[in-house]
């Protein structure tokens, strides 16, 4: 009984490894760091309207058994090139917001489309796939709109363009439509704004993740998370439903590209999309969130908690030992450092599981005596 | 026509493509009025600077470890030996050598550790190894401001702590290979001591897979379950492969550095394992099989391409898009490597 009771509480902490390390941190750091708790509340409301709707983007393939979707980034160009093209036709507020998620639509369903057919070639390989698609593309991305606007796609805009003729600038700034959504229902508490539009939007889609988990669709991802092959045994069409999880996921990381853009407010061209895979992806799992498992909750405490640490800390190591360079340092470090964490605990419990699986068997093929 | 089917097939579309193109732009060069003798001497330049740093890839396909992403552990390892070297205060040719044999401790610790872990990841070696070599550089990041160098020329100058980001080797191993008898024609240069010391480090290597444990090496990657049952270790020629992977990471930066002429420290290490992967994988390799040969037609094609696509691009149609090309390309060609794996090897 007490070697029952001693490996869950080693279960628990395996499972909540991660949560808990961010939360030492965290109360290492904070005092440290200085800044006042309205102040932190005012920056974790930002960052949950951030970056939520992109966390969020990552929940269908993990449920699909597909891992962790680095190609989210695909999505977070699909969402770019519609700003690019409303931000030329000058279509401003929540007009403009609503059209760049609609062009983004096609794109995102073509990548994830090509997404799924590549990950289907390279079965359990899922991740280090996806990783290596994202930066194809990248490529991609940048031939198209560094060389490719304004020279074959029409760009109208002398603003947004490079003075050489074609390309889009480093930086393209976004006043039309920034903020459009945060400022459509402000609710004021304290001296924190609430953008109460954005929290609903977040909401839908948290609904819909709920919805889609009971559905043909939803139940049939689940079965092939659990196996494949049995899946694949009792009619479902593996191929089909794997597509069809990255496309949607990759749509929604369109969305949440343009949410994350519209709250900042100008966009870095050939950088936003890269930082926002790798952060999105830190988040969840800073939130206890494992390659095959995860929940909104996760996403939630994850955006909190690792947002937490990436303000305070640059502060934390200035008045540590006097360097803000090694806080920036540091947090870059933590990000990478958590989804090695992540994807190493992940296949050692994955190695084990089949052992433990192996002894009970042997266990039950005992004769008692 | 079966004939040229079956060369198509064997060395794969990517690859010929790749091998086409950099041939058209040899073609090019002339009319580009690129100087034909300066780039062939650039692309062997750094074909001998990345050389040893594409063979880092080969010990651990060799054992089924996957390709090395985590190559910056061993690119760190050669970091440290190179800071220590100066640091120490040794000059000259000498110092060359003195950063090698004090890099190579780091490496095997290193080694021995990356591969202890990947020998508990089984199956998840690729992405778990991009995440070390990303983590450990990130790590390194904070290092290199804390760690308590002094010498004057690597630390910044105002503050008297924490490494510069480029620190010149000149003055300490600048060229110590590649001015052993280099040849030099008008504007064609031979480093010929560089390309001597790639050719001797693959000799090594392709020594040791020649030798019994290097054999033994082998059949864990192609067949663990056969390699078992003659009783190999197979953790053990595991974790020895990703030593010999990192420590050859570790030489492969100095000799970089010799030639560059600059040590690159904080984030200069991050994606250096990309261009190497992709270049074993141009020279023929897939994710279970490589060979020498594979790394030096691999490497050569890749810097071909690298070198020769800016100068005769910009000169052809005014637009510099080698950049877009690199990623194109590198990226590309491990992508079609992941999805072409035969099934059944792991």
């Amino acid at each position: 009984m007490l070697k029952k009771d001693k490996d869950n509480v080693i279960k628990f902490l395996e499972t909540n490894l991660v949560p808990i390390l961010f939360v030492i941190i965290i109360a290492f750091a904070l005092p440290l760091s200085g800044f006042s708790i309205r102040y932190l509340f005012n920056e974790i409301i930002v960052r949950l309207v951030r970056n939520l709707f992109l966390v969020l983007a990552l929940l269908l393939p993990i449920m699909a058994g597909m891992g962790l979707n680095f190609g989210m980034v695909l999505g977070a160009m699909a969402g770019e090139i519609g700003l690019i093209f409303i931000t030329d036709w000058n279509i401003t507020g929540l007009n403009g917001l609503f059209l760049a998620m609609i062009l983004s639509i096609p794109l995102s369903v073509l990548l994830g489309w090509m997404c799924g057919k590549i990950l289907n070639r390279a079965k359990g390989r899922e991740m280090v796939t996806s990783y290596i698609l994202g930066f194809f593309m990248n490529g991609v991305y940048q031939l198209v709109v560094l060389y490719g606007m304004g020279s074959i796609i029409p760009i109208a805009s002398d603003s947004i363009v490079l003075s050489r003729g074609y390309g889009i600038r480093n930086a393209v700034n976004l006043t039309g439509i920034r903020q459009s959504l945060d400022r459509l229902l402000p609710v004021k508490i304290g001296t924190t704004l609430i953008p109460v539009a954005t929290f609903a939007l977040i909401a839908i889609l948290c609904l819909f993740i709920i919805w889609f988990r009971k559905t043909k669709l939803g139940h049939d991802m689940r079965a092939i998370g659990q196996d494949m092959a049995v899946a694949e045994a009792s009619g479902i069409d593996v191929a089909k439903t794997r597509i069809i999880s990255i496309i949607i996921s990759t749509v929604l990381a369109g969305f949440g590209m343009v949410i994350y853009l519209q709250n900042i407010g100008t966009m870095n061209t050939y950088n936003s999309h890269e930082q926002v895979g790798m952060f999105s992806i830190a988040a969840l799992l800073v939130g206890g969130a494992s390659v095959n498992r995860a929940k909104i909750g996760n996403a939630i405490l994850g955006v909190v908690l690792f947002h937490l640490m990436f303000v305070i800390s640059p502060m934390a190591g200035k008045n540590l030992i006097g360097q803000a360079q090694l806080g920036e340092y540091f947090r870059v470090f933590v990000s990478y450092g958590v989804i090695s964490i992540s994807l190493v605990l992940y296949a050692i419990r994955k190695q084990r599981d089949r052992t433990r699986a192996g002894i009970a068997l042997a266990d039950a093929q005992e004769v008692p005596e | 026509m079966t004939f040229l089917n079956r060369i198509i097939e064997k060395t794969g579309w990517p690859r010929l493509i790749i091998a086409l193109f950099l041939l058209s732009l040899f073609i090019m060069a002339p009319f580009a009025e690129v100087k034909i003798g300066t780039s062939l001497s650039d692309t062997l330049i750094r074909f001998g600077m990345n050389g040893i740093m594409v063979l880092a890839m080969v010990p651990m396909i060799h054992s089924g470890c996957g390709l090395n992403f985590g190559l910056p552990l061993g690119i760190i390892a050669g970091l440290l030996g190179a800071t220590i070297t100066i640091e120490l205060g040794a000059t000259g040719t000498s110092s060359f050598f003195i950063a090698l044999l004090l890099a190579t401790p780091f490496a095997l610790v290193f080694g021995w550790g990356y591969g202890n872990l990947l020998n508990r990841v089984k199956g998840n070696e690729m992405m778990i190894a991009t995440y070390v070599g990303f983590s450990s550089v990130a790590f390194m990041c904070m290092m290199w401001l804390l760690l308590p160098f002094s010498s004057p020329t690597m630390v910044w100058g105002y503050e008297g702590v924490g490494l510069r980001t480029t620190i010149s080797v000149e003055g300490f191993y600048l060229h110590a290979l590649s001015n052993i008898f280099a040849v030099r024609i008008g504007t064609f240069l031979l480093p010929t001591g560089m390309l001597l010391f790639m050719g001797f480090i693959c000799f090594l290597v392709w020594a040791f897979l020649h030798t019994k444990t290097g054999t033994a090496m082998t059949a864990v990657g192609s067949n663990p379950v056969f390699a078992r049952a003659s009783g190999v270790n197979i953790d053990r020629m595991r974790t020895i492969s990703v030593m010999l992977s990192t420590w050859l990471g570790a030489v492969g930066i100095i000799v970089y550095q010799q030639s560059f002429g600059f040590i690159q420290l904080y984030m200069g290490p991050f994606y250096m394992a990309f261009p190497a992967v992709a270049a074993i994988l141009i020279g023929g390799a897939s994710v279970n099989k490589a060979s020498i040969m594979n790394v030096l037609i691999g490497a050569f094609l890749f810097q071909g391409i690298l070198t020769m696509t800016p100068s005769v691009m910009n000169s052809i149609i005014q637009m510099d898009m080698s950049e877009v090309i690199r990623i194109i390309v590198s990226n590309g060609m491990i992508l079609y490597a992941l999805t072409r794996v035969k099934k059944g090897a792991h």
